[in-house]
């Protein structure tokens, strides 16, 4: 016989409102070993806790139920109600009859029903939990950073500072991101490369921060606490321990690359550093632009190079890294419009991307700072087209948030450089952040000259050869339009990285609709994740503008801190066990765990599993023929009782 | 009165009981009957749940895992998308009506994609009527 204590929650009218909670309570007092039962307004407040904690003394409960919102939502926080009061957190059940009930229906009748056969269930299921004992843990007290953006940058920067030694991990060869692309930043207009460079150089400097440029995260195995990372570092064919950064090499290289990093407007030499202020300022040889490795002969850097450093030779390494807590800011691409032939970027040499456009701005881009058309001559007019594959739902839904903006800056940007006329093509203008508004009617004040309607379409002049012909529908006054100008410029919509996908599978993340990492909470816990020790920051979790960025990127750091500053750390207890009476030896549980944590003790001739490895999936208890594997917390005769009490309401 | 179906649910905590969830934070409405259940991992589900939940009386049986290859163990849905396949065999080579059982992936920002296969799944369970064939009267 348990004693069991019922808890039902109102969640103000979230739940009441479609669920009679009162008799839902007299229902539950009418259950099978139910000694008391109450509703309550809001259950997860200090009263609301306080009330259990006086029941379970009172009335000497030994299993609770808490008849409320989502177990993802408030389990941690009742499980500390139990510990408080004595018992052991395991024996806790949380009904969910918020998000799987009241919200979803709008039937007082229906929802009640159903709200009590769930209820029935977890009372069948609450009767055979068992305390558990969660396991303790050593915890590694480094952090991986994955990303060398701002966000990146900034999160690796306070870990750093209190003491912890980071791992900074790049795939480029040079930290900075995007944000070292830009040549001015809204609202302020203050100059990118000036706030961002000593940051970088912050990193460089830094003794806590080891800095892995050049390098992918290839393996990920352990839990939070513990995470074994193996990292790719991939062939420079420069070794850095040797280079002294004179760039004689780069001097002489006569091969020529596209240059990634000015957005494919110019060519690069073979060996490069990205850019004058690149963090390191060591290059690397692009071995698909190097006209030894294509072609057998040159070898001209390696004769340049008094250090001895160019190694042809030299090949991917993979180094292990052991870490406590992973902090993923992994950034964006922007979508490649190619695709949407209407605007005819890539075919027209008058139409822009945002991006390139940042480098056009930059006196350290491609024309020093000037706007110039891919001819040299200056744009006479130019049209902005918000909202390229963005708010469509052809392609992307989601609004990318920061194109409104940029998008006003380029408008100040090209009155400054140029004498053109500017055109911007909006459906709404998106102001929101400190000091936005502000700039956007500074903008309006320029001269700038806003048309209300989304872009349609980029053709080709038919009467001036060369230039192109902007048509929209202006939505104010309701009339077709056609503009001619020298220069479109899109925005497209921010997407997550190509390779988002193969980083959310490597650290078990989901992603959301558009591909962007899923947090654990999109309220309460938005830079964590449901891998516990993974958190998130910056535009890897949705688009954002820099305030933003770097407010998630210290947020994510301290997350990482809360792991990584204890010395031990409790685990989940739900974990398999063997009976070892009744193990036939099969080892089908060592075949199909993913972590190795069943082994075959061939002088028992029985399985074992490692609880420090096993992460409670209960794939082994499904396997197991002879039913010898326990999976705590989710027994066959738990979950067959729970399935016992919902159908038979 | 109308027949409503008992249907039971099988989830697993980090796809399908995420998405299920996220499908009531964005009010999506769909019918009450469906009774979920909270596993870890697809993988923990033994055929012999299914079994047992038809004897209990389920006219219908959904189970919800995250999409091959994104589960949140590496493997597990792997082994259970198999394991599931089979018992699906075994069901209707017993006599089930093969409408009654489904498997579905559905990840934790489909929401969406959980109300409309609850929607549309006891809409089939209800043309189907009452499941007897393992029913046992109690």
């Amino acid at each position: 016989m348990s004693r069991i204590g019922v808890f039902v929650c109102h969640c103000g009218l979230n739940i009441a409102k479609t669920v009679r909670v009162s008799e839902l309570a007299e229902f539950a007092a009418t259950l099978p070993d139910v000694v008391v039962a109450k509703d309550y307004k809001f259950m997860c407040s200090t009263p609301g806790q306080e009330m259990i904690v006086n029941d379970i003394k009172q009335h000497k409960l030994d299993r609770i139920i808490v008849t409320a919102c989502s177990p993802l939502m408030h389990e941690q926080t009742f499980r500390k109600v139990l510990t408080a009061s004595g018992l052991n957190q395991y024996l806790l059940t949380i009904v969910n009859i918020r998000e799987q009930v009241s919200w979803v229906t709008h039937d007082i009748e229906e929802g009640t029903a159903k709200a009590k056969a769930l209820l029935n269930g977890a009372v069948y299921r609450s009767r055979l939990l068992v305390p558990l004992t969660s396991r303790v843990i050593d915890v590694n007290p480094n952090v991986m950073v994955v990303g060398g953006g701002i966000a990146g940058i900034q999160a690796a920067l306070e870990l750093a500072n209190t003491g912890k030694k980071v791992y900074l991990v790049e795939k480029n060869s040079t930290i900075g991101g995007h944000m070292a692309q830009f040549d001015k930043t809204f609202p302020t207009l203050d100059c990118s490369a000036c706030i961002l460079t000593p940051k970088m150089d912050a990193v460089l400097q830094h003794k806590n921060i080891t800095m892995m440029t050049s390098c992918e995260v290839s393996e990920v195995k352990g839990f939070v606490g513990n995470f074994d990372i193996t990292v790719r570092q991939k062939a420079r064919y420069v070794d850095h321990s040797k280079c002294n950064a004179c760039l004689a090499c780069t001097e002489k290289c006569p091969g020529k690359g596209i240059s990634e990093w000015d957005e494919s407007l110019v060519k690069r030499k073979a060996i490069y550093i990205p850019f004058p202020q690149a963090v390191p300022q060591k290059p690397i040889i692009d071995k698909e632009s190097c006209t030894f490795f294509k072609k057998g002969k040159c070898r001209l850097c390696e004769k340049a190079c008094e250090q001895k450093a160019i190694d042809f030779e030299q090949q991917d390494t993979f180094v292990q890294v052991k870490v406590g807590a992973v902090i993923l800011a992994t950034g964006f691409d922007l979508m490649d419009t190619k695709p949407l032939v209407q605007y005819g970027y890539g075919k027209y040499p008058g139409v822009y991307n945002a991006l390139e456009v940042e480098r056009l701005f930059n006196s350290a881009g491609p024309t020093g700072g000037k706007v110039t058309l891919r001819d040299g001559s200056e744009p006479k007019s130019i049209a902005i087209l918000h909202c390229i594959g963005s708010r469509d739902k052809n392609n992307h839904e989601h609004c990318s948030r920061v194109c409104c903006m940029y998008s006003l800056k380029f408008a100040h940007l090209f009155k400054e450089k140029t004498s053109a006329d500017v055109y911007h093509f909006y459906i709404d203008m998106r102001a929101a952040g400190k000091g936005y508004e502000e700039f956007y009617n500074r903008i309006i004040e320029e001269d700038v000259k806003f048309i209300r309607g989304k872009g349609a379409r980029v053709a080709q002049s038919a009467d001036e050869p060369g230039r192109l012909v902007v048509e929209a529908e202006d939505t104010i006054t309701g009339k077709f339009i056609k503009l001619p100008v020298d220069m479109v410029v899109l925005s497209p919509a921010i997407v997550p990285r190509a390779d988002a996908r193969d980083i959310a599978r490597l650290f078990n993340l989901s992603t959301d609709k558009q591909g962007f990492f899923m947090e654990r909470h999109p309220k309460l816990a938005p830079l964590s994740t449901m891998s516990e020790g993974i958190f998130i920051a910056g535009v890897c979790q949705s688009p954002k503008d820099i305030p933003d960025t770097v407010a998630q990127a210290y947020g994510a750091a301290a997350e990482a801190l809360t792991i990584v500053v204890r010395d031990k750390m409790e685990l989940e207890a739900t974990t398999a066990m063997v009976n070892p009476a009744s193990c036939c030896g099969c080892q089908n549980c060592v075949r199909v765990c993913p972590y190795g944590a069943p082994s075959y003790n061939a002088e028992k001739k029985v399985s074992e599993i490692n609880e420090a490895l096993c992460k409670g999936c209960g794939l082994c208890a499904s396997v197991c023929p002879s039913s010898a594997i326990i999976a705590r917390h989710f027994t066959n005769d738990q979950v067959l009782a729970e399935m016992e009490g919902l159908m038979e309401f | 009165m109308s027949f409503e179906p008992k249907i039971l649910g099988i989830a697993c905590n980090w796809c399908t009981y995420t998405g299920a969830d996220l499908a009531g934070t964005t009010r999506l409405q769909y019918p009450q009957n469906l009774r979920v259940v909270r596993v870890m991992c697809s993988s923990r589900i033994n055929p012999s749940f299914i079994f047992r939940a038809f004897q209990l009386g389920a006219d219908g049986v959904l189970i919800g895992g995250c999409h091959p290859g994104d589960c949140h163990y590496n493997t597990g849905n792997l082994y259970a998308r198999r394991r599931l396949a089979v018992t699906k065999k075994i069901l209707e080579f017993s006599g089930l009506e093969p409408g009654r059982f489904r498997v579905e992936w559905i990840s934790a920002s489909e929401g969406n994609k959980f109300a409309e296969v609850v929607t549309e799944f006891t809409a089939q369970i209800k043309s189907l009527g009452p499941q007897t064939k393992f029913k046992i009267s109690q």
